[in-house]
């Protein structure tokens, strides 16, 4: 085995490529949780997003189109949860459950013959002499604008939640859904609003894994990164800033078992695959074991169907 | 002068049901007008009315002589109408900033925000901090913020529904006093209460409501508690009779009972002690949120603590569950009847399973022995008057104080040594209320403890033989209940000990 081989730096950035896609969608589904609707449908939108991002990427040869097309998808598959648990009260848990079945069958209907075609590169930017410092240059300079822009999303929700009226209001609605009910918020259009903004960003998540991560179209090819989307929600408190620490702890266990395996570590591979989800569970058992603290940052309406009773 | 909310033919039906037939009545500006009825007489659906979160079948509101149809909330405040909710529309795990920003349409930046309300609050001798999280606060603290997110935006109508409930004698004075500035201001108030001492001590003129219909005016301070309670029922009321309370044999020891909440908001119990005796009827007075649900999950079994602090007819059973502790004789009725006591979408026999299993030998070798679980169901309905179709229908499907009555009945007729209830009379309309009360009272006569846990003073000195105030976690000394004042109590429920060696 070869440690030498695994050059510090470019794990760092190769970590933040493979955070990118989860981050996105933890983000998404933060913003649904806050305002107290659980979407279980996180990777049904994310593949989703993966194949039409790549659809409309291959066909327009604009990556950015495909971005776009692709957060779009996502919000609209999204819209059948929305509509089913918030007009026709259906159960949260299963509908979301339904909407991933759902996605992962008509991504891979969509992608049928768009696989093993390579979409239009995506290429990171470069600022003259600052992309090329030493270590510092590559690590923050040298990057695709998505991560830039996944990094801005995290402040902005931040910013949002924290600061702003609208975010007070979701934050009330995710809290006591009654309460906000007989003040005068409209409950359901807030939580529509979050649902599709959820969706969006799952979208955008999965477009990011199948036009720049790996760059392709594969069915089945989230690979439960919606699932631990959600787990890193938890993880997070509910906290965007922690979302980041989360999703790129995931993507370091992630983005590390691979070199270890090029590396010719002699563990099997099959073991190595298994560490960023065993990881993930280990985090979440530990945080579970402090529920007073953890409750407190919990919409309290989480996954509550909202009757409204006039 | 023309009167500030005139509402004349008020008539909303909902299907099944006419929850407010040809209502009218007006209220002048300044003046506090109590609207009186039992549970289900139609008060919140008018105040919703009002507020603009109903609207009326047919029927008109007027305000300062125009015509007034709020078709949402906003509206309503807009137009200068503002209400104290009956249970609080309070955030939890939001600052009382935050809370109060909510319930305002056009809410300034939070630092000024946060100045209004120190000004506010200061002006009305309402002491709040607006860096706190509602969660953290008591009861009459959470209805500060709401009178004080109503006193921001200059109501000239502020609706109150039933204000007191949760507060102590204390707190309903200081309320009282901000209520008077506030009418002396000019601001009008209409009040929403059972309590009819409090309707006899602030309220200028009351309509009074039965089955959605107006049945009467007063002046409150022309009548008495009792001419007003039977105009609100229809009927006559019998008290209950007390008899002579010789106590018997100690049936259940707690000792230094701790227990931790899980709550994030809930309050540990610390250090509780008392013991019950054969006919007692022990009354625990207490604002809520001072660990009364703990006490009863830890007396009921539901959170099992150290085997040591409880003793049951002088067996240590504190690390037993419900079931163990129903079969030696102490059963529990929780506050909340939907959800804790009763299992909402199950019919009534159902119900009567649940807790009735054990000691009534429902069940034989894990099989349901559905007749007989129907008899028991059947037995309870009959003997405790609970209005219902049929044993076979959902627990939700009853008023608050059918279910009460029922859920109370269960137990009793499981002819406990030890009943422990929560809030007993809690929402339920007085002649159901007189009721339970009898109830209670003829278990302890027939030889059994009955630990009764209530906000409402009245309903403890009415029932009680000893007496006990639990307050942050922590249970006073039990005293006897007879010689009591309420200024003591009052005391006792803030937290102040008073003089240990006077009882």
């Amino acid at each position: 085995m070869d440690l030498s081989s695994i050059s510090p730096v470019t794990l760092i950035v190769s970590l933040m490529a493979a955070s990118t896609p989860i981050l996105l969608a933890a983000l998404g589904e933060l913003v649904v949780e806050k305002s107290g609707v659980l979407n279980l449908g996180v990777e049904g939108m994310m593949i989703i997003g993966a194949v039409c991002g790549f659809i409309a990427a291959v066909t327009t040869g604009s990556p950015w189109l495909g971005f776009l097309f692709g957060a779009i998808c996502g919000a609209a598959v999204s819209m059948i949860f929305a509509v089913l648990t918030q007009y026709l009260m259906a159960n949260q848990v299963a509908t979301g459950l339904g909407l991933t079945m759902f996605g992962l069958g008509l991504a891979s209907l969509l992608g049928h013959s768009y696989t093993g075609i390579n979409p239009p590169a995506f290429s990171q930017i470069h600022i003259p002499v600052l992309s090329d410092l030493p270590v510092v240059g590559r690590i923050i300079f040298g990057h695709d604008p998505m991560i830039y822009f996944s990094l801005a999303l995290t402040f902005g929700i931040w910013y949002f939640l924290t600061r702003t009226r609208g975010g007070l209001v979701l934050r009330a609605v995710g809290e006591s859904h009654d309460a906000a009910h007989a003040l005068g918020y409209k409950v359901i259009r807030i939580r529509m609003l979050a649902i599709a903004f959820g969706g969006a960003c799952a979208g955008l998540g999965g477009a990011y894994l199948s036009l720049v991560r790996v760059p392709q179209w594969a069915e089945g090819m989230t690979a439960g990164a919606g699932w631990i989307a959600l787990a890193i929600v938890v993880f997070a408190s509910w906290k965007p800033g922690r979302a980041i620490i989360g999703a790129y702890l995931f993507g370091g266990v992630t983005v590390l078992q691979l070199n270890l395996q090029a590396a010719g570590l002699a563990i099997s591979p099959a073991y190595l695959s298994m560490t960023p989800y065993l990881a993930t569970i280990i985090v979440l058992v530990i945080m579970a074991s402090d529920k007073k603290r953890q409750s407190l940052n919990a919409p309290a309406s989480l996954g509550k169907t909202f009757f409204a009773s006039t | 002068m023309t009167p500030l909310l005139h509402l004349s033919g008020l008539t909303k039906a909902y299907p099944g049901v006419v929850a407010n037939d040809d209502v009218g009545f007006e209220i002048a500006p300044g003046e506090v007008h109590a609207l009186l009825g039992e549970n289900g007489a139609g008060k919140s659906t008018l105040v919703k009315m009002i507020y603009g979160l109903v609207r009326p079948d047919s029927g008109e509101m007027r305000l300062h002589g125009q015509p007034f149809a709020p078709h949402e909330p906003r509206a309503a405040r807009a137009a200068g109408v503002a209400m104290v909710f009956q249970h609080f529309s309070l955030f939890e795990a939001l600052s009382v900033a935050e809370n109060i920003a909510l319930g305002m349409d056009d809410a300034p930046e939070t630092d000024a925000l946060s100045d209004e309300i120190r000004s506010v609050s200061k002006k009305y001798g309402l002491t709040l901090d607006p860096d706190r999280m509602v969660g953290d606060l008591s009861a009459g603290e959470r209805q500060r913020v709401e009178i004080v997110r109503c006193l921001l935006q200059n109501p000239k109508l502020l609706v109150m529904d039933e204000p007191t409930s949760v507060l102590t004698p204390q707190e309903v004075d200081v309320l009282f006093e901000t209520l008077r500035r506030l009418r002396d201001e000019g601001t009008s108030i209409l009040y929403i209460s059972h309590k009819l001492e409090e309707i006899r001590t602030i309220c200028d003129n009351a309509t009074i409501l039965r089955l959605g219909k107006v049945v009467g005016t007063c002046v409150p301070a022309e009548e008495t508690s009792r001419t007003m309670a039977e105009m609100m029922v229809g009927t006559e009321l019998k008290s209950p009779t007390k008899r002579p309370y010789q106590p018997g044999p100690v049936l259940l020891e707690v000792k230094n009972l701790q227990l931790p909440s899980k709550d994030p908001f809930g309050t540990s119990l610390r250090d509780v002690s008392f013991s019950l005796h054969a006919g007692e009827v022990l009354g625990v007075a207490g604002v809520a949120g001072n660990g009364q649900d703990e006490l009863l999950l830890a007396l009921s079994g539901e959170e099992p603590c150290e085997d040591a602090a409880i003793t049951l007819k002088g067996a240590a059973i504190g690390s037993k569950g419900p079931n163990h502790r129903r079969l030696q004789g102490l059963l529990a009725a929780p506050e909340e009847r939907l959800g804790h006591a009763a299992a909402p979408d199950m019919s009534l026999t159902e119900n009567a399973l649940l807790t009735g299993h054990a000691r009534q030998r429902l069940t034989n070798k894990g099989f349901v022995k559905w007749q007989a679980t129907q008899n028991f169901a059947r037995a309870i309905i009959q003997k405790f008057d609970v209005r219902t179709p049929g044993a076979g229908h959902a627990a939700k499907s009853l008023s608050g104080g059918n279910l009460q009555k029922f859920v109370i009945g269960r137990e009793i007729m499981q002819r406990p040594d030890i009943l422990v209830v929560n809030q007993p009379t809690w929402g339920v309309d007085a002649s159901a209320a007189a009721f339970i009360r009898e109830a209670l009272l003829e278990l302890a006569e027939q030889g059994a403890g009955v630990l009764v846990i209530s906000q409402d003073l009245d309903e403890l000195m009415e029932i009680s033989d000893t007496f006990a105030v639990l307050s942050e976690g922590r249970l006073s000394r039990v005293r006897s209940a007879s010689g009591v004042t309420i200024e003591e109590i009052g005391l006792l429920m803030g937290g102040t000990e008073v003089d240990h060696a006077a009882a």
